[in-house]
């Protein structure tokens, strides 16, 4: 009785030694991280950004949307208005810090959407192949026909212009980026050795694809989450300033500045501050992509 | 080469008809009868039966379809639901509007890109090279209706040097383009300065330079060239986003091309207009790749007889 526990400890305590395969990559991920300079600058900045757009808020005087206050409309910055002030008298800085929280969570929702269909829609046609393989890339290319922004619009012109509606819109032009990069990963993966020793262990599909190819591959699909996120960001943005995403009260970025655009002769700074928000947040997100595709990028170990 | 340039072009055509069934789809999938947004919603029953008599809307899906191939092949769009114009009469002009200004963004990036990438490969890690790139990851992050603004800020209401709106004369001309090729710009001298970086570590240019040849003759003939390959895909992919991007500086800049129809024609719900003006992107975009992909099998293969 007493050996068999010993010997059950033992095995646990083997089975304890050897990580799982996402926490091996998590591992490996944040040591390749801290070595690549770019990435964690750009790493701590979004990390900053985030912070502000979520305790920003709570600090700032005025309300981004209600308080209007005609006697200080378009005014420049001041000790009281540091960006100054709006066409309704609203404070613009209150907005920005607002705005920003919008914003990234219209960038960081939109990826993890299209993403998530992305990744599945590439794994499963890299890792089975054949007529499902040549069908899906199809698809993907004739959505890659439409380049940038015009896919989005395409899709906005369906389904009206709204903040919502933007965030399909987005989604649904990340998929083919995400997929074709997963495809090639899944391809260059499942033929290796382990992959095959799990299949003739007996391992199904689905285990296979989920618990040893997902996380090998997990890198680049985090390189192109990140890049993506400032793609999502100008592409919703963009959406905005042409009046076709978030509209006028909001205090989205790209709506802020698509307002500011009517005051341009007698208020430019209230398109100056939210355009230098969403510069600062892809200028974060380009950066932390950069280092991260650098640091992990076989090609560049010499 | 010619076995190539046919696979691609047989390629071309599952997605081609893709895209037009997508774009057909447009008008197919959006929440509301198309006749009543011709006729408005208040017309009366007998007017919006005509109308859909019209249109062919009446018909099954895969005539109607057929129906819209048979008209994008002979690029007649139908009537604007807006103005009642032919679509092709009001989109055309548009497009060569659209089409310049990508044109002359596209030579603007390859310019300046060009140069500040050489530039910065030749003296890798010098002052210029660092604020080259500093300069190039900010030009990359400047959403480019923002740029566009503040130049307007700046050289229009401040300065009074250059015009604000409007497109055709050569004032017009520089602040959109600055404004659409400033981020093309940045990627081709990121792209330019690392492929020249790898190119410049081959052993055939320390064969240049161990027989003496002058520092200025390997950098530009014999790096240089095998340097541009990959820039060439990167201005032909750069090419199709200038199309898209344009629909943003023609909205600050106030010209009438193509990008600004489609957002004046989407909020109005001008189906036709918009799917011809999305049609016509899609399809020069898929073209352009095809080209580049052509020209890059074409360069490399020169690399491969040397």
């Amino acid at each position: 009785m007493n050996a068999e526990q010993a010997n059950n400890q033992s095995t646990e305590q083997k089975k304890k030694k050897v990580d799982s395969p996402f926490k091996r990559s998590a591992k490996d991920f944040y040591k390749k991280l801290k070595k690549n300079k770019s990435a964690l600058i750009g790493g701590y900045l979004i990390i900053a950004l985030i912070i502000i757009a979520i305790v920003g808020p709570f600090f700032t005087v005025y309300d981004p949307v209600h308080d209007t206050d005609y006697m200080v409309k378009l005014q420049g910055p001041s000790a009281e208005h540091w960006f100054g002030t709006d066409h309704h008298g609203r404070d613009v800085f209150t907005r920005v810090i607002h705005g920003l929280g919008i914003t990234l969570g219209i960038g960081f929702f939109a990826t993890i959407l299209g993403g998530i269909v992305g990744v599945l829609v590439g794994i499963i046609s890299g890792y089975y192949g054949g007529r499902v393989d040549s069908i899906i890339m199809r698809l993907m290319d004739v959505l890659l026909a439409f380049p940038g922004i015009l896919l989005a619009l395409a899709l906005i012109s369906i389904l009206g212009a709204s903040l919502q509606n933007v965030v399909i819109a987005v989604s649904i032009f990340a998929i083919p980026t995400f997929a074709r990069i997963v495809r090639g990963s899944t391809l260059a993966t499942k033929n290796l050795e382990y992959i095959d020793a799990m299949r003739a262990l007996g391992a199904s599909d689905a285990r296979i694809i989920f618990k040893h190819i997902f996380p090998n591959i997990l890198s680049p699909i985090i390189v192109q989450a990140s890049l993506f996120v400032a793609t999502a960001i100008l592409s919703a943005s963009g959406l905005s300033f042409l009046g076709l995403g978030a509209q006028p009260p909001s205090p989205e970025l790209g709506a802020i500045l698509s307002n500011g655009r009517d005051f341009m002769w007698d208020a430019g700074h209230i398109a100056l501050f939210p355009g230098l928000g969403i510069m600062i947040i892809l200028l974060a997100f380009n950066v932390f992509g950069d280092g991260l595709r650098d640091a992990l990028d076989p090609k560049m170990k010499k | 080469m010619f076995q190539f340039i046919v696979r691609r072009l047989l390629q071309l055509i599952p997605v081609l008809l893709g895209v037009t069934i997508l774009v057909f789809s447009l008008m197919h999938l959006s929440p509301g009868n198309p006749a009543h947004i011709i006729a408005g919603e208040s017309a009366p029953k007998d007017t919006v039966e005509q109308i859909e008599e019209r249109l062919g809307l009446n018909d099954p899906i895969l005539v109607q379809y057929g129906n819209f191939l048979k008209d994008v092949v002979t690029l007649d769009f139908g009537n604007s639901w807006r103005t009642s114009l032919p679509v092709s009469e009001e989109l055309w002009p548009k497009f060569w509007v659209t089409f310049e200004l990508s044109v002359y963004s596209t030579i603007f990036s390859i310019f300046l890109g060009l140069i500040a990438g050489i530039i910065s490969a030749v003296r890798q890690y010098s002052v210029a090279d660092v604020s080259i790139m500093l300069v190039a990851l900010f030009g990359l992050s400047m959403p480019n209706f923002w740029l566009g603004l503040m130049l307007m800020q700046w050289f229009s209401i401040n300065l009074g040097w250059l015009p604000a709106t409007g497109w055709g004369s050569a004032e017009q001309i520089v602040l959109p383009v600055i404004t659409l090729g400033t981020m093309g710009a940045a990627v081709i001298a990121r792209m330019t300065r690392s492929s020249m970086l790898d190119v410049v570590t081959q052993d055939y240019i320390r064969t240049a330079r161990a027989k003496g040849l002058s520092e200025r003759l390997v950098i530009y003939k014999h790096a240089l060239k095998n340097a541009l390959i990959p820039v060439v895909t990167v201005v032909g992919l750069q090419f199709g986003s200038l199309l898209a991007g344009a629909v943003l500086t023609e909205s600050v800049f106030a010209i009438n091309g193509m990008g600004k129809l489609i957002v004046d024609r989407i909020l109005a719900r001008d189906f036709p207009t918009v799917q011809a003006a999305v049609l016509v992107i899609a399809v020069i975009f898929v073209l352009v790749n095809l080209l580049v992909d052509i020209s890059y099998k074409f360069l490399n293969k020169r690399i491969d007889l040397d």
